[in-house]
C-alpha cells in the first residue's frame, strides 16, 4: 500500500513540475515576444496545458473525494473560458485596428546591430 | 515531501504572477494589459488551489472556482466597456430585438 | 423535453458537488434552486441542442481527447519558440475555410483552433475564420481541414 502512495506522490510531483515549467515558460514568453498577437499565444500556453496539468496533479493529491470533483470543475471552467477570453481580446484588438507584425522577426545580425541598422 | 513540492509550485506561481505584473504595467497597448490581467487571474486561481491543498483547508477551492468565473466575466466586461464605452448596450439591443419580434413575455 | 430533463439533472449534480451536504432540508433547497433555474431558462427560451450538448457527449469526449494530444504537440513548439535565446518567428494571419452545418460545429471548431497553442481565431466571417499563427509552421491547411472534419463529425455526426 505504501508503494502505491509513493507512486501517486511521484506522479503528482512530476505533473506539477511539468505544469509549473509550462506556466513559467508562458510568462517568460509574454515578456519576450515582440508584439501583442504573439504574446497572446504565449499566454495561451499557460491557460491550456499548464493549468490543466497543475489541476490534475492536485487531483491526484486529493484522491477520490468531493474536493477532487471541485478541482475537476475548476479545470473544466478554465478549459472552457480561457480560449473564449483569448479570442475576445484578440477580436477586440483586431476590430480596433491593431495591426499584427507579419514580417519575419529575428534578432539583428551582430554586424547590423553595431551599425544601428535593421535588416 | 509533498508539502515541499506544493510550496515550490506556489512560489513559482507567485514568480509568474510577478512577471505578468511587469507586462501589465509595461504593456504598450490596452489589449496587452487586458491579456496580462486575464493571465494573472488564471495564475491566481492556480495559486489559490495549490495553497488550499498546502494548508489543508478545502475552502480555498470554492474561492478559486468563484475567482475563475469572475476573472472571465471581468475580462469580457472590460473589453466590452472599451469597445462601446458603456455596459448597457447589449441590454438595449436585446430589448430592441424583442420589440421588433413583437413578443413580450 | 429531454434537454430540460438532462439540464435539470446536471444542475442538481452541480449543486450537490458544490455544497457537499446530504441533509434533507438542504437537498430541498437545492431542488428549489434547480426549479428556479429551469424556470429562468424556459423563460429565456435558450433551451436547445446548442446550450445542452449532452446528447453528443459520446462523440465530443473522444474528440476532446484527440484535441488534447494535438494541444500537447503544439505546446512544445510554442514553448521552444518563446524560450529560444534568439527569437526567430514569422507570424502569419491566414484565412481558414470552414465547412460546418451548424453554429455548434463552427463554435467547437473555432474554440479548438484557439485552444491549440500557436493559433488563435481572430475574426469570424461567413464561411471562413481569420486565424493568427505564431509561426509559419503552424499554418498547414491540412491540419485545419483535419480539425474541421473531426469537429464537424463530433458535433453533427455523420448525417451528411
Amino acid at each position: 500500500m505504501d508503494i502505491l502512495l509513493l507512486i501517486r506522490d511521484f506522479a503528482s510531483i512530476a505533473l506539477m513540475a511539468v505544469g509549473v515549467i509550462f506556466v513559467l515558460a508562458g510568462a517568460i514568453g509574454v515578456v519576450r515576444l515582440p508584439d501583442f498577437y504573439t504574446r497572446m499565444h504565449a499566454a495561451g500556453v499557460t491557460d491550456t496545458l499548464g493549468a490543466e496539468m497543475i489541476v490534475l496533479a492536485l487531483m491526484l493529491q486529493a484522491g477520490f473525494t468531493l474536493l477532487s470533483a471541485k478541482l475537476l470543475l475548476v479545470g473544466f471552467i478554465l478549459f472552457l473560458t480561457s480560449p473564449t477570453a483569448t479570442h475576445a481580446v484578440a477580436n477586440a484588438a483586431h476590430r480596433a485596428g491593431l495591426n499584427p507584425l507579419l514580417s519575419r522577426h529575428q534578432p539583428p545580425h551582430p554586424r547590423d546591430a553595431e551599425s544601428g541598422e535593421k535588416p | 515531501m509533498m508539502e515541499w513540492a506544493n510550496l515550490g509550485a506556489a512560489l513559482a506561481m507567485a514568480l509568474a504572477m510577478a512577471i505578468m505584473l511587469g507586462r501589465l504595467f509595461a504593456g504598450p497597448s490596452l489589449y496587452d494589459r487586458v491579456l496580462a490581467a486575464n493571465s494573472f487571474g488564471t495564475k491566481t486561481v492556480l495559486l489559490l488551489l495549490i495553497f488550499s491543498l498546502l494548508v489543508g483547508r478545502a475552502d480555498g477551492v470554492d474561492i478559486a472556482l468563484l475567482y475563475a468565473l469572475i476573472n472571465f466575466i471581468a475580462t469580457i466586461a472590460i473589453l466590452k466597456f472599451f469597445r462601446y464605452r458603456s455596459l448597457e448596450i447589449a441590454l438595449a439591443q436585446m430589448s430592441l430585438r424583442r420589440a421588433i419580434d413583437g413578443d413580450d413575455d | 423535453m429531454i434537454y430540460g430533463v438532462s439540464l435539470s439533472l446536471v444542475l442538481a449534480l452541480l449543486w450537490w458537488v458544490l455544497s457537499g451536504y446530504d441533509k434533507i432540508t438542504l437537498l430541498a433547497f437545492g431542488a428549489v434552486s434547480v426549479v428556479i433555474a429551469m424556470v429562468l431558462v424556459l423563460r429565456m427560451r435558450i433551451l436547445d441542442r446548442e446550450t445542452v450538448p449532452f446528447m453528443r457527449l459520446h462523440t465530443l469526449i473522444p474528440y476532446y481527447i484527440w484535441l488534447g494530444s494535438e494541444i500537447a504537440k503544439a505546446n512544445m513548439a510554442v514553448v521552444k519558440a518563446s524560450l529560444k535565446p534568439e527569437i526567430d518567428i514569422t507570424p502569419r494571419l491566414v484565412r481558414v475555410p470552414v465547412k460546418a452545418d451548424s453554429d455548434l460545429a463552427r463554435c467547437v471548431f473555432a474554440n479548438s483552433i484557439t485552444l491549440t497553442p500557436g493559433t488563435v481565431t481572430v475574426e469570424i466571417e461567413e464561411d471562413a475564420f481569420l486565424v493568427h499563427a505564431l509561426d509559419a509552421s503552424f499554418t498547414a491547411p491540412e491540419g485545419f481541414a483535419e480539425m474541421n472534419l473531426y469537429s464537424a463529425r463530433a458535433t453533427d455526426g455523420d448525417a451528411k
